[in-house]
Order: structure tokens, then sequence, then C-alpha cells
């Protein structure tokens, strides 16, 4: 783990070196600025580019353990404040999505396992491949179009952050998930179904829903959670794009802002943020696995 | 057993392949397709014109063609998509290979690099990489590849392994096989099916993500036509012309259900064992 983030970190502090043309220069001219040799020299010293890379990495490395991650040249202010004021809503959206993902996915999931090869099945799956290819921005797009241009049930920028502003982005985000786990889901259950000890309880006469949810799902919940956290990757990797097409102030939205006017400090921020947070809940998955597979208490 | 012909066998595989080639062939003739229309100028006087008998998809605030742009923008979408597979493939399996054979100091750099990649989430850091890099089809493709050829390298790696300490292959070096040999050889072939395989079914979401990148504006510039920056430039005219985003967005719904149906196909007739349960 450590060395995942001192991987991490290398590859976000080598972002900067692969911009093409002198840094300073680009963050100038993003500003409508033309700077001179002289302006261009001295914010060259203070940024400390002229010392040799091992130096600058590990000052770069010592701020931020201590919190600083730089100021944002755009707006003028630390880089923590920016990203800390922009990460409750993409947290609280990533959540919400989420949670509307486990509630149309794990029932779709079982469903489709528990029918298996029968007309219901069909139907989910067909639903989950038009899931899994529809890209999910022109999801938010056609949702925008639909919901808030033509019937205006809802606003068009989610710049508030209420629950109502939160419906689209969050049903965007989930649409693609949702299809994915599903199909997961599916697997997963339809593989338990196969077991013996299915088998001998069907043969004992026990209930087929009692196997169902009293054997089965809880067996199947260790694939089902490790994928859950894997999923979180594409989903804040998602939630940029549907920020941006929502206008939602999150991170995301703030770093594609941040792109576009080269703001360094604040790319990196937001790369090493999500990183970590990624890192942080597939860390939470290792040890949920203690409390949902037993096997892994008696190994202690 | 009777013989019966491959169309027969795999019905689906071949409508899906044909609608593919369709597709290609729509890029590759879109010229002749739409008569010569140019889709980078249009007049001004046919500005924001609904969907008609002479401008099927309507045409945008530069009073473009949509279907014409469409058309093209399947020619930027499918070839930067198939070199993206191409690149992530070559990369990634070549590295996976060497990883494996080798063992020892170079696996732990490649495979440890690989981690790192993986560390990151989604397209996180293919949007900060294509955004610093400046903005154009080329960056966005080296983005890309850069987060996703760790999948091949390890799908690769292990297969390698799994025949790397087997009798023939220690046959093969004493016998004197020089390395490029077994490499070529040995190591290659026993990962390709697979290879092919994941690369078949990845096009659709490769296809997505660059369509996500130039969408976000870090991909193929305007005025080149592509879906996903298409899709961009109609966003600010969605309530006057909804035809803007419709159209190039079902062109890449449709494309990508083409190539994952397609993808699905080929793993169903390559790999058999993988067909339970999808």
């Amino acid at each position: 783990m450590l060395i995942v983030l001192i991987g991490i970190s290398i590859i976000t502090f080598l972002l900067t070196y692969i911009s093409p043309g002198d840094p300073v220069r680009n963050m100038y001219l993003a500003q409508g600025l033309m700077p001179d040799e002289e302006q261009v020299a001295q914010q060259r010293e203070e940024m400390g580019l002229n010392d040799p890379f091992l130096t600058q990495y590990f000052r770069w490395l010592g701020n931020c353990l201590r919190g600083d991650f730089g100021t944002s040249f755009a707006l003028g202010k630390p880089v923590v404040t920016l990203l800390a004021s922009r990460l409750w809503p993409t947290l609280k959206l990533a959540l919400m999505s989420m949670v509307l993902m486990l509630l149309v996915s794990v029932p779709l999931g079982v469903l489709s396992a528990v029918y298996h090869d029968r007309p219901i099945d069909y139907i989910v799956r067909a639903i989950t491949f038009f899931g899994v290819s529809i890209p999910n921005f022109w999801v938010g797009l056609m949702l925008i179009l639909v919901f808030c241009v033509q019937m205006r049930l809802l606003p068009v920028v989610s710049s508030g952050g209420s629950f109502k502003d939160m419906i689209l982005p969050a049903v965007t985000l989930a649409v693609a998930m949702s299809a994915k786990y599903t199909r997961q889901v599916r697997t997963a259950v339809l593989e338990e179904l196969h077991s013996d000890y299915v088998v001998g309880a069907r043969a004992r006469g026990v209930q087929e829903w009692k196997i169902l949810w009293g054997n089965v799902f809880p067996n199947s919940l260790l694939p089902l959670i490790t994928m859950l956290g894997l999923s979180v990757g594409s989903l804040l990797g998602g939630t940029s794009v549907v920020e941006v097409i929502f206008s939602y102030p999150g991170m995301g939205s703030l770093a594609v802002q941040a792109i576009t006017s080269y703001d360094y400090y604040l790319i990196q921020g937001y790369v090493l943020w999500v990183a970590v947070i990624y890192m942080l809940i597939n860390l939470l998955v290792d040890i949920s696995y203690n409390y949902v597979d037993p096997r892994m208490r008696l190994r202690r | 057993m009777e013989k019966k012909s491959f169309i027969r066998r795999y019905p689906v595989f071949c409508v899906f392949a044909v609608l593919a080639v369709l597709i290609v062939l729509a890029a590759i003739f879109a010229p002749q397709l739409t008569r010569g229309v140019n889709p980078v100028k249009g007049s001004l006087k046919e500005a924001i014109k609904a969907p008609s008998a002479e401008h099927p998809f309507g045409t945008d605030k530069m009073g473009r063609d949509i279907f014409t742009r469409v058309l093209y923008g399947a020619r930027t979408s499918l070839s930067s998509t198939f070199i993206l597979v191409a690149v992530i493939f070559v990369v990634g399996s070549l590295l996976g290979v060497l990883a494996g054979y080798f063992g020892g100091w170079v696996d732990a750099v490649i495979m440890r690099l690989a981690d790192m990649m993986i560390a990151f989430p989604g397209l996180v850091l293919a949007i900060a990489v294509a955004g610093i890099l400046g903005a154009s089809t080329k960056n966005a493709i080296i983005a890309i590849a850069v987060v996703s050829w760790p999948k091949y390298a390890r799908l690769a790696r292990s297969l390698v392994m799994k025949i790397r300490h087997t009798d023939f292959v220690a046959a093969a070096v004493v016998t004197g096989s020089r390395t490029p040999y077994m490499l070529w050889k040995y190591m290659f072939p026993n990962t390709i099916t697979t290879l092919v395989i994941t690369a078949a079914t990845d096009i659709g979401g490769m296809m997505m993500e660059l369509a996500a990148l130039s969408f976000l504006g870090f991909g193929a510039q305007p005025p080149t036509p592509e879906w996903g920056s298409m899709l961009n430039e109609g966003r600010n005219f969605m309530q006057s012309a909804p035809w803007l985003m419709v159209y190039p967005g079902l062109a890449i719904f449709v494309t990508v259900v083409v190539f994952n149906m397609l993808g699905d196909g080929l793993r169903d007739i390559l790999d058999p064992r993988s067909n339970e349960g999808r």
C-alpha cells in the first residue's frame, strides 16, 4: 500500500513535466497574459522549477503531507480550501448514485439469476446490454432534454446541491454502473445457485426463498463487495463528466476547469485526492471481508 | 455430426459483423454518401434548421449538415478507437509477455508500474494527462492508452506464467532456442486468443471513453467532426435545437452496441467456456 501511495504521488507529480512547453508560460497564457522574460524567471524561481528533479519532488511531497497542496494560480486560493469545499458534494453525489445502483441492480441481478434463461432473464440481459453501451454523458444530456427542457420538472443547472438538484446527475451516473453491476450480481448468484449445498437443501425440502436469501445471497456477497469497491473507480472518474454536464459544484468540474487554465497545483491536488479516496475505499472493502466472510475471522 | 455452415452456427455474430462492416464502409465512403457536402463549412443562411428532407438530421449553428458531420465523425471516432485499441494491445501484451517470461526485476518494474496506473480510478488520470498534453485526438489516445495498458499486461503475464515452467518450454530453451524466437513462437501465440477477445470486447468501451474526453474538450478539436465534440457544441443549443445532441449521441450508442455485440460474439466463438452465465 505504501508503494502504491508513493507511485501515485510520483505519477501525480510528473503531470507537470509532461506539459509541452514551459508550465509557467502556459499558466500566464491561459490567464490571457503575455509574460515578459523577467516575470517568467521570477515565477519559475518562486515555484522552485529550477531545482533538481528529486529536490522538487520531495519538497512537493513534504508539503502535501503537511496538507499544503499549493495555491491555485487561476483562482488565487489554496488548493486545499478549493478541493475541501468541493469534496462533500462529489462524495454525496457518488454515494447517492451508488445507493440507486444497489437498489436497481441487486433485485434485477438476483431475479435474472433465479429465472435463468427464462423471459425475465432475457429482458434483464437486454436492458443491461443497452445500459453498458450508452455513453453516460449522453444519458445525462438526454435526461436534461426530457425532464428539464421539455417537461420542465427539474432545474437544468444543479448548482444548488439540494436533493432535487442531485436527482438527474445521480441517475446518470447510476445507469451505466447499474447495468454492469446487475451482470455481476447475476453471475455471482448464478454460480452459487449451482453449488452442491443448494441441491442438498432443495432435496431436504428447504423453501426456495430461504435458500436464496439465507444461503445463496450471503455467500455471493464477497465477490459482490469486491466489485462494488472496484466500481467506485469508474464512479469517481464518471463524476467529472457528469458534474460538467449538470454544472454541479463538485471536484470533477473544478478539475476540468483547472485543466483548461493549466492550473497545475489544482490538477495535481485533484488527481492525488481522488486516487487516495479510491485507495481508502478499497482498503475499507478489504476490512469488510472480516465481517462478511466468517472464514476470515477463523484465520486469525 | 452434420456440418453446419458458419452463418448457421453463429447467426448473431454474422449479423453484427455485417453491421460493423456497414458502419466502417459508411465512414470510408462518407463523401459519396453525402454527395460531396462539406462537413466543415456550411452556409449561415442554413443555420439551426430542424431535420427535413434536405437535412435529415438538421443543421447546426454554422449551417453545417448534421447528417454529413455524423458520417464524417464516424471516420474520426472509428479510426482513433482502432488505433487506441491497437496501441494498448501491442504495448500491454508486449510488456506483459516480457514480465512473465523474464520474471525477476523486469517483472517487478513492469508490474509495479501497472499497479500504479491501476491505482488511479477510471478516467481521472486520463483526463488530467489529455488536458495537460494539450487537446488533440492524438493526445486523447495517448492519455487513455497510458491508463489502459495494465489490463492487457496483467492478462498476458498470467498466461505466459502458466506455460513458462512447462516441460516443452524448458525443452525448447535447452535445445538452444533463442529468446526472441521463444517469445515469438511460444509465448505470444499462447496469449493471443485471450487478448484478442479482450480487445474486441473493449472496442465499445474505448470508443465511449474517447468520446467522453472529446466531449470535455480534450479530444478532437473543432471544426473536425467528432461525435463527442459535436455533443459538446450542441449542448448550448439544447432548448432551440435538440437534434444537435440526439443524432451524434445515437451514432455513438448504435456503434458501441454493434461493436459490443461483435466482441461478445467473437468471445463465444473463440472461447466456448466463457459462454456460461453471460
